[in-house]
């Protein structure tokens, strides 16, 4: 979209326009919810949270300034919907990441080093998305958050520090750490020669 | 000399490029001496290639499902706002 397109829209949406807001509902919405649905496993959650978050975007857009894109305002916006739906979903305690982070001998060593992945297990697209999906899923919860935030959301640190309620350098520590853990995950899958 | 469990530890401070002169020297150093090292860097690298790859479909628009349900029930939320 054009800057003044841009412009256009912001006014039309600020004055309360029907036709314009139905228009961005509908070009926004199936972006928007494939975020939501990042983050919530259930169907029905990622819709509530694309939901709330038009409403919250609705009650705010007449403060929005256009410092940033609409689009990427509008998916902030998500994005903390999305979070506020999962922390009321979350029941039990969660496990640990240190069971998912690599091993070291007494002298520092890896108890298993590292080897290059093949190169051909990385171009079976659908078999590559499902393991490491699953590998992104099977992080604790406070940790597989961080990861979708600054890596597939593409917040910096400050915005997911923000958004979590923690430090940056906790951000900087559980990306880190979930990182490490996703790579330990899929790493069999992926060796040369396996 | 950094152990390799060090080398592991500020990875990620190394590839943003915020380790002090001496550390990231010392972390460089380690690199041209021990292969594993190497190895686990290139692996860590791609595994955040291929989280963002494997989480966003950027191979042609977002799915254009729109579920008429949800843009209807968008549109109502606002209206009895
Ligand atoms: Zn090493």
């Amino acid at each position: 979209m054009h800057d003044s397109d841009e412009r256009a829209l912001l006014r039309l949406l600020q004055a309360g326009d029907d036709a314009a807001y139905e228009e961005f509902v509908r070009a926004q919405t199936p972006r928007m919810l494939s975020v939501a649905r990042r983050f919530l496993r259930n169907e029905e959650d990622a819709r509530d949270a694309v939901q709330d978050a038009f409403v919250s975007a609705f009650r705010a857009i007449g403060n929005f300034e256009g410092g940033s894109r609409i689009a990427t305002w509008l998916h902030r916006i998500v994005v903390n919907a999305s979070l506020m739906k999962l922390r009321s979903k979350r029941r039990k305690p969660e496990e640990s990441i240190e069971e998912l982070l690599p091993r070291w001998q007494e002298d520092g060593h890896a108890a298993r080093p590292a080897a290059p992945w093949a190169a051909e297990k990385l171009v079976e697209q659908d078999e590559l998305r499902k393991l490491v999906q699953a590998g992104i899923e099977r992080l604790p919860e406070s940790h597989r958050e961080v990861l979708l935030l600054r890596d597939i959301e593409e917040l910096d640190t400050q915005e997911a520090a923000e958004m979590l309620g923690i430090s940056t350098n906790a951000v900087k520590t559980r990306l880190h750490r979930a990182r490490q853990a996703l790579r330990e995950v899929i790493d069999p899958a992926l060796r040369e020669g396996t | 000399m950094l152990t390799c469990r060090e080398f592991a530890d500020f990875l990620m401070a190394y590839l943003d490029e915020e380790l002090e002169d001496v550390q990231r020297d010392e972390f460089e150093q380690h690199i041209e001496l021990c292969p594993p090292c190497v190895h686990y860097l290139a692996t860590y690298a791609e595994t955040v290639r291929l989280g963002k790859q494997c989480c966003v479909s950027d191979d042609g628009p977002p799915p254009a499902d729109a579920p008429e349900t949800l843009v209807q029930a968008i549109l109502a939320a606002r209206r009895v706002r």
